[in-house]
């Protein structure tokens, strides 16, 4: 039973939707996508193929031009609540502590909202149970800057998830760290997922990232994109660096790999 | 000395050589003090008239303060609806460039013929040149917010009162007090302009009365006074600055240890 269906969807930027023909950039095109309900997937692409643009529509950022979005059921119109979403780049509010960047979701998402003042020491304690989860256990205090970029990244994952999202949406949340930070938060990410189920959307152009964490690699096209492939990961969990150099693992690395770039002998 | 000794008498020490390098020139050149006097004979005409200037400079301080405090209010207010929302922006931003190309000095006289001679155009003179700054700043603050902090938000279900005060105002914080400065200094230019041209009242108004008596000495101290009032004034912004946003000027806690 899928949660999260993508049925058909065309979307142009710069145009209004429902134009015939006209300027504008297709992102994506003909995309079709069932996510079942905790599934972890991942969307890989070369850059510019509307990897983004689809986590747009999902989360009802942007309304597709063609085509039907369904969360749960619900077509979506606008954008959703209750969504976790990561970025890039940090997009901790510097002018809060870590523990008050986590705590944000808390002061907007209900019914956490509309709770008594009372529960603030309750909620306290959860941001920094599930900080000291993601090793940041004593940086509660910290302010935003204080931490390197691995950290924040992984403050960054607390705030997603401080809410209990159905949904968390990842935009290559470590795409800008280096290689041996970025590994050591897949496991992060890994035990994060296992412990506390939600559906996941990881968008990234790491190959070995993606087939590490997920259920199901969706291949996309240059654009406009198009889901070309999609590769289910067999491996069991919980995944070790370790299987990342099995034959297996880079063979299914490979073979994704040749999707983007068929042919190529890079 | 201790680096934190030398920046604070540093403002001090270049005040003082500036003074003396005026005593010098006064002396040097023989200056007759009805051109320019020499910053003693200023300083004792502030002694002389020391109950004058005090009752007048606190007239002044209070209406530039009004106006300022007017300014303040309305200029964060249009700076928030100008940075959220792109037509307000669009349609405003032309009017308030255009607005504050008008030499407010000009506007003074229609000001005292709307509302009389007294302390109402300089309040208004002191607002009018002061919240454009304040306007543009927090404009700025609002409209360079990061588009993915937006995202994150929007995907939590937040309103638009949610953006504006979880984000909008804390991150234009540091533009909203550079501003403040800014304004200040303005306010006391308008209401110190409005008594000269129109004034019963104020520092403007000894000025005036000075000038016209040919006491230009008296004219320089009622200066220093209104000079002096604008950098206490800043000094207060300056040192809330710091106490509220923190945050923006990282590393200066380090940067400037206070050991011992």
């Amino acid at each position: 039973m899928s949660y999260i269906e993508i049925d058909d969807v065309d979307l142009h930027y710069g145009r209004q939707s429902g134009a015939a023909n006209g300027a504008g950039t297709l992102a994506l095109a003909n995309a079709t996508l069932s996510i079942g309900q905790n599934e972890f997937i991942a969307v890989v692409g070369p850059s510019g193929c509307g990897k983004s643009t689809l986590l747009k529509l999902i989360s009802g950022l942007v309304k597709p031009t063609r085509g039907v979005v369904r969360v749960g059921g619900q077509s979506v119109k606008k954008p959703l609540k209750n969504v976790g979403m990561a970025f890039q780049n940090s997009t901790l509010l510097p002018w809060r502590n870590v523990r008050d960047n986590v705590l944000l979701p808390l002061e907007i998402v209900e019914p956490y909202r509309s709770q008594p003042r009372s529960e603030a020491a309750l909620k306290r304690q959860r941001a920094d149970e599930l900080l000291a989860t993601v090793g940041l256990a004593d940086f509660g205090d910290q302010m935003p800057w204080q931490l390197s970029g691995g950290m924040q990244q992984r403050a960054q994952l607390c705030r997603a998830l401080i809410h209990e999202p159905s949904v968390l949406l990842l935009d290559e949340p470590f795409g800008a760290l280096d290689a041996f930070t970025r590994e050591e938060l897949w496991a992060v990410l890994q035990n994060l997922w296992l412990t506390r189920k939600c559906t996941v959307v990881l968008v990234t152009h790491e190959l070995r990232e993606a087939v590490y964490l997920c259920d199901t690699v969706y291949v996309v096209s240059p654009r406009p994109g198009r889901v070309i492939a999609s590769r289910d990961v067999p491996f069991p969990r919980p995944r070790t660096l370790d299987m990342t150099y099995q034959a297996e693992f880079v063979e299914l690395v490979h073979a994704c790999r040749h999707h983007i770039m068929p042919g190529s002998a890079a | 000395m201790k680096k934190a000794t030398v920046e604070n008498l540093a403002p001090w020490v270049t005040t003082l050589l500036l003074l003396i390098l005026w005593q010098l020139g006064v002396m040097v050149f023989h200056v007759e003090n009805f051109v320019l006097p020499s910053p003693i004979e200023a300083i004792q005409q502030i002694w002389a008239n020391r109950y004058a200037l005090l009752q007048h400079g606190l007239a002044t301080l209070s209406t530039t303060l009004v106006g300022f405090a007017i300014a303040v209010v309305f200029g964060l207010l249009l700076g928030i609806l100008v940075g959220s929302f792109r037509l307000v922006y669009v349609s405003l931003y032309p009017v308030l460039i255009g607005f504050n190309s008008v030499p407010k000095a000009a506007l003074v006289p229609v000001l005292v013929i709307w509302f009389g001679v007294g302390s109402v155009p300089a309040v208004i003179a002191a607002f009018l040149l002061s919240f454009f700054p304040v306007v543009v700043n927090v404009a700025t603050g609002f409209a360079t917010v990061e588009p993915e902090l937006v995202d994150v938000l929007r995907v939590l279900g937040a309103t638009r009162l949610d953006m504006i005060v979880k984000i909008g105002i804390p991150r234009s914080l540091p533009y909203f007090f550079a501003s403040l400065k800014i304004a200040i200094t303005l306010s006391f230019v308008g209401s110190v302009i409005a008594e000269i041209v129109a004034g019963n009242n104020g520092i403007g108004n000894v000025m005036l009365i000075a000038s016209s008596n040919f006491n230009v000495p008296l004219v320089f101290a009622a200066l220093l006074v209104v000079g002096v009032m604008g950098v206490g004034m800043y000094a207060i912004f300056a040192a809330l600055e710091t106490r509220f946003t923190a945050w923006s000027v990282r590393g200066s806690g380090l940067e400037y240890p206070t050991s011992g």
